[in-house]
């Protein structure tokens, strides 16, 4: 098996793992956790299927790089949501 | 622009334009409101009769505009069309007279006067469509204006029966849709074209063909209060009395009837459907409608359910002489459009006049009523007598040109139906008669809300209505063979259905 | 040029706006939006003129830099975009007034939803794509949330984990893509997919399609719609439901007709099979609604599995095509209408039910004809976009001899009619208006909003020759 497909099958395996996850989870901050494996799933095949004869290619990884930030804002919002609806609930009590 | 584009727009417009300003005039505006109304009803009936002029001189109108490549909406103001708009913009003055007097003083009338007034531009606009495409825009546009008037009244019954009317209409639109779309895919875009614009199809198409008639009139036929679709029409009662008016002589019924004209003459061409086997299955279906209508109509106690019955089996003798190849009976079926039209408005203007004035709404309370009032009662029986196919009315002009078509079509049978109906058609109206002029009055009316002062016996604009369509009635009757007469114009677009056939 | 300026102003008015608070933020965002609207103008009209061109942001050029592209269909749809923005914003304006709410976060936000909004249309790439679909996504889950209500907090965060796992699934495509072609570019890809139909390939594109069938909120993928466009504030869920769901068809769509093109057959009949579920289920749910606004939420759902109709139908060609522009922008408009008149109609009542309507008979005419001529569109009733696209639609069916397809595009006209007349039939229920309430008063600039997109959304198909016109000139790749 080569590093490449290994890479691939670690990834796709994560991001299986995380989608379950997300969708079976509903408890909210386990659901942000599960997200973010499942992220980085993607990203791990997006840069281990893209390496040519072990020379790693630049461009996904700038693009994983992207996608990381667009990542990082996501679970913000999604944290920023899941604190107000908690501080509404003790408020409610 | 000349003259060819201006004079068809401008019909449209005249009854468009005052729609939409209504809609936005404040309620108590009543005067603007009726100025406006009577200024697009003149208006329309003042191009409608320059145009009555041009066309007989062969002029041409019509514009078209592009709105998908291969799809147009095109206007074309031919000898049928006008016979339609005629009836229509003629009918639209009186009935927005009658309107003004009968919904004096009630809410929502901006409401009602603008759709009112759409109504009318659909009716327009249906009349001189000159593609199916056209005739479906505005066929639906139809449905749409005439859904707020049935619902005018927002008791439950009234939504109740706007429903119903919507249902029905809506599922028809999407049959007439797709049939439309079917034929299209056989032959192109279709032009209305006298004489049929099929011709030249090769019999491959038969089922095709044959499909797509079936789908257009179903589609058509709810409209036209074809048995089993008509159910809508009876329910549609709990409208205002103007209202009534309008869905059975000047707009919707009359729009499915004219739908049947246009599809069998100018779109399939009668020869090419009498080919396609299609004309006897419409005529059963017609006859059906006549016989069932008068039948149901015998036993209702509400004068306007009656009334209802009577249209639905009254607007079929146009079927009826559609489905008879051979040019005495188009010309039967095209003279009754109009006939039926003018009486049958008579009829209703009194059956309101009776509801408004003295609150008398059943056959029942009707005893001596012509006592009470006279004028409206013998308009009532000019209409009925019509009605019966009595001689002098235009009923029974209509009647002479369908029997005449009936044996010229080898259809002997039609002709028994159109005896029975009028027997019928006795046997529900001269009751009627019997009872207003020959009963002695009750000591009081249900409820009195217009007394009587002088020879005025209700208010003048619901008197006068209904009195021109009376004289219109004996009128169109005796001097049928008056140059403009409805029937005359029925022969000329008789002669030119049948202008490229062997007939 | 014009491309990048429609990215990178709705952007400058986001931050000014933030920065200038909130009275000062609405003024400016108006401004931003109508220049927004001549740029789209101008854009659309360089397409029709001179044809589809790409514009290598910086000067880099693809793969270094980012390659945008415009043609017909994504000039259309920026314009579009505009079309529907510039009286929503100026409704938004008159409501937040009128709500006594001050809106601080809704300018900025709503600039960057513009601005991804116009970033997706013009998309050259794949990756772009993700990245642009992304920020759409968080933009429009911040919207609903900005409200700051509990139910919109939890639909924001619903919408938010169903927008996340859409993506990723997206992601994954994408990442598989490269991995096989070396390329994220859509042009490039269109020369070497169809030319290799192996599996992993064809897995990725279902990955894609899985991601972006869930972000058009497809049935059954549907369920975070109806509660996120049900419970934001009203000129938030008339440009969600306008424009954001759109986006993502747009992408499916563009895929379809550039990269999968030679997959027609195999990948085609299952969106428009859980299209016809969606017409079925949605209308049937909104024929159910009690809230006003869950009704036009659940049409959006029925309404967006009419537009997936469009797939088997696309061979025939740019017919088809046509059918399914028309039918997103009468959809986007009459829905933008219909939110619009539901937000006027909760703020004149105070009541968000399809029974409470009635107390609105007989007042504010102009909400009712907006409401009714939206339904006229969305029913499929001539003169409207959405009956010529429902006209093409069926005759692209009966060319292909697919008749279910007929009974579905007919069905749902009159489905939409069932559940449009719930609303207008109340308009007419005067006789029992005795208990009626006291109504607050709305601004006019919010009624004429309402009627405006309504009109539009109508009007469009008289326009439908030059929009087929753009469409075939600009041609879709």
């Amino acid at each position: 098996m080569s590093a490449t497909l290994l890479y691939a099958l670690t990834g796709c395996a994560l991001f299986a793992l995380g989608l379950g996850a997300t969708v079976l989870v509903t408890e909210p901050l386990r659901r942000v956790l599960a997200f973010n494996v499942m992220g980085s799933g993607a990203f791990l095949v997006f840069v281990g299927l893209a390496q040519r004869a072990g020379v790693s290619d630049p461009v996904p990884q700038a693009m994983v790089l992207t996608g990381i930030v667009v990542a990082v804002a996501a679970t913000a919002l999604a944290l920023a949501l899941i604190r107000r609806l908690e501080r509404d609930d003790d408020d409610a009590r | 622009m000349n003259t060819g584009v201006l004079l068809p727009l401008a019909t449209l417009a005249s009854s468009l334009l005052p729609g939409i300003i209504i809609f936005m005039l404040p309620e108590t505006r009543s005067r603007t409101r009726t100025t406006l109304n009577l200024a697009g009803a003149l208006t329309k009936l003042a191009l409608v009769v320059v145009m009555l002029f041009g066309v007989r001189a062969g002029n041409d109108y019509g514009f078209r505009h592009e709105v998908l490549p291969g799809v147009q909406l095109a206007f074309e103001m031919d000898a049928l069309a006008l016979l339609f708009v005629t009836l229509s913009s003629g009918l639209w003055l009186l009935t927005t007279l009658y309107a003004i007097g009968y919904l004096e003083q009630s809410p929502h009338r901006n409401r009602f006067f603008g759709f009112f007034s759409l109504c009318v531009t659909a009716t327009i606009g249906i009349a001189m469509a000159a593609n199916l495409f056209t005739f479906f825009v505005f066929y639906e546009l139809l449905t749409l204006a005439t859904y707020p008037l049935v619902a005018h009244r927002g008791t439950q019954k009234a939504r109740r029966g706007a429903a119903v009317y919507l249902g029905y209409t809506l599922v028809g639109g999407a049959l007439v849709l797709t049939g439309i779309i079917w034929l299209r895919s056989i032959a192109g875009p279709v032009e209305f074209t006298a004489g049929g614009a099929l011709g030249g199809l090769g019999a491959e198409h038969r089922t095709g063909l044959r499909i797509a008639f079936a789908l257009l009139v179903a589609g058509v036929g709810v409209k036209a209060a074809l048995v089993p679709l008509h159910g809508w029409l009876p329910r549609a009662m709990v409208a205002p009395a103007p209202v009534s008016a309008l869905l059975h002589a000047v707009a919707v019924v009359k729009a499915g009837a004219f739908g049947i004209v246009r599809i069998v003459y100018e779109v399939f061409g009668v020869e090419q459907a009498h080919a396609l086997g299609v004309l006897t299955p419409l005529a059963v279906v017609a006859a059906t409608t006549i016989v069932w209508g008068s039948l149901r109509a015998l036993t209702q106690d509400e004068l306007k359910r009656r009334l209802a019955f009577s249209t639905v089996s009254q607007v079929s003798y146009i079927a009826l002489g559609v489905a008879m190849l051979g040019p005495q009976a188009t010309i039967g079926g095209l003279v009754h459009l109009v006939h039926q039209g003018i009486m049958k408005i008579t009829l209703f203007f009194c059956a309101g006049n009776y509801a408004e004035t003295l609150g008398v709404h059943r056959v029942s309370e009707m005893d001596g009523i012509a006592r009470r009032m006279p004028l409206t009662s013998a308009a009532f029986t000019i209409g009925a007598l019509g009605m019966m196919s009595a001689p002098l009315t235009a009923g029974a002009v209509s009647k002479h040109w369908l029997s005449a078509g009936a044996e010229a079509a080898d259809m002997a049978w039609a002709g028994w139906v159109l005896t029975a109906s009028s027997l019928l058609n006795a046997a529900y109206f001269l009751p009627i008669v019997f009872r207003a002029w020959c009963r002695q009055p009750p000591t009081a009316w249900p409820q009195e809300h217009i007394t009587r002062a002088g020879w005025r016996e209700t208010g003048w604009l619901l008197l006068l209505p209904p009195l021109v369509t009376a004289a219109a009635t004996l009128g169109a009757g005796v001097l049928a063979d008056l140059p403009m007469s409805p029937l005359t114009w029925a022969r000329l677009i008789a002669a030119r259905e049948y202008a490229g056939s062997s007939m | 040029m014009l491309i990048a300026w429609l990215i990178v102003l709705p952007l400058a008015w986001a931050l000014a706006a933030w920065l200038a608070g909130a009275r000062r933020g609405a003024t400016i965002a108006c401004a931003g939006v109508l220049v927004q609207l001549l740029l789209a103008l101008a854009l659309a009209r360089e397409v029709a003129a001179h044809g589809p061109f790409t514009y290598a942001v910086g000067g880099w050029g693809a793969p270094l830099g980012i390659d945008l592209h415009v043609d017909g269909l994504s000039a259309l749809l920026v314009l579009l975009t505009e079309v529907v923005a510039l009286p929503l914003v100026l409704y938004t304006r008159a409501w937040l007034v009128a709500q006594e709410q001050d809106g601080t976060y809704l300018w900025p936000l709503l600039g960057l939803l513009l601005a991804a909004l116009h970033a997706l249309f013009v998309s050259a790439d794949l990756f772009n794509l993700y990245v642009t679909l992304e920020l759409l996504g968080l933009g429009a889950v911040a919207l609903v949330a900005s409200g700051g209500e509990r139910k919109q907090l939890a639909a924001a965060l619903r919408y938010l984990v169903a927008s996340l796992v859409a993506s990723g699934c997206f992601l994954l495509g994408v990442a598989v893509i490269y991995g096989i072609h070396g390329t994220v570019s859509l042009a490039d890809l269109a020369e070497r997919v169809p030319a290799d139909p192996t599996t992993p390939t064809l897995l990725a594109g279902a990955l894609m399609l899985l991601g972006l069938m869930i972000k058009t909120a497809l049935f059954p993928f549907h369920g975070w719609l109806p509660a996120a466009h049900g419970s934001a504030a009203a000129p938030v869920s008339a440009l969600l439901s306008a424009l954001v769901v759109k986006a993502s068809f747009y992408v499916i769509l563009r895929l379809r007709l550039s990269v999968y093109s030679g997959w027609a057959e195999q990948l085609d009949w299952l969106p428009a099979l859980l299209g016809g579920g969606a017409i079925l289920y949605g209308s049937w749910c909104a024929l159910r609604a009690e809230r006003l606004k869950m009704l036009i939420a659940y049409s959006t759902v029925a309404q967006l599995g009419y537009l997936f109709l469009l797939f088997p139908l696309l061979a025939v060609g740019e017919l088809a095509l046509t059918a399914g522009a028309l039918q997103i922008l009468a959809h986007a408009l009459a829905k933008a209408a219909l939110f619009a008149a539901a937000g006027i109609a909760l703020l004149a009542s105070g009541r968000d039910s399809v029974a409470g309507l009635a107390s609105l008979a007989g007042v504010l005419p102009l909400t009712w004809f907006a409401f009714g001529l939206a339904g006229t569109s969305l029913m499929g009733l001539p003169p409207s976009g959405g009956f010529l696209a429902k006209w093409l639609l069926i005759d692209a069916a009966i060319m292909r001899g697919q008749w279910i397809m007929i009974l579905l595009v007919v069905a749902s006209g009159l489905l939409a009619a069932a559940y449009i007349f719930r609303i207008l039939s109340c308009a007419f229920r005067s006789a029992e208006r005795e208990q009626a309430v006291a109504l607050r008063p709305v601004p006019r600039t919010m009624e004429w909003v309402a009627f405006a997109l309504a009109a539009a959304s109508v009007l469009v198909g008289l326009e439908a020759n030059a929009i087929a016109g753009l469409l075939g000139t600009g041609g879709a790749r």
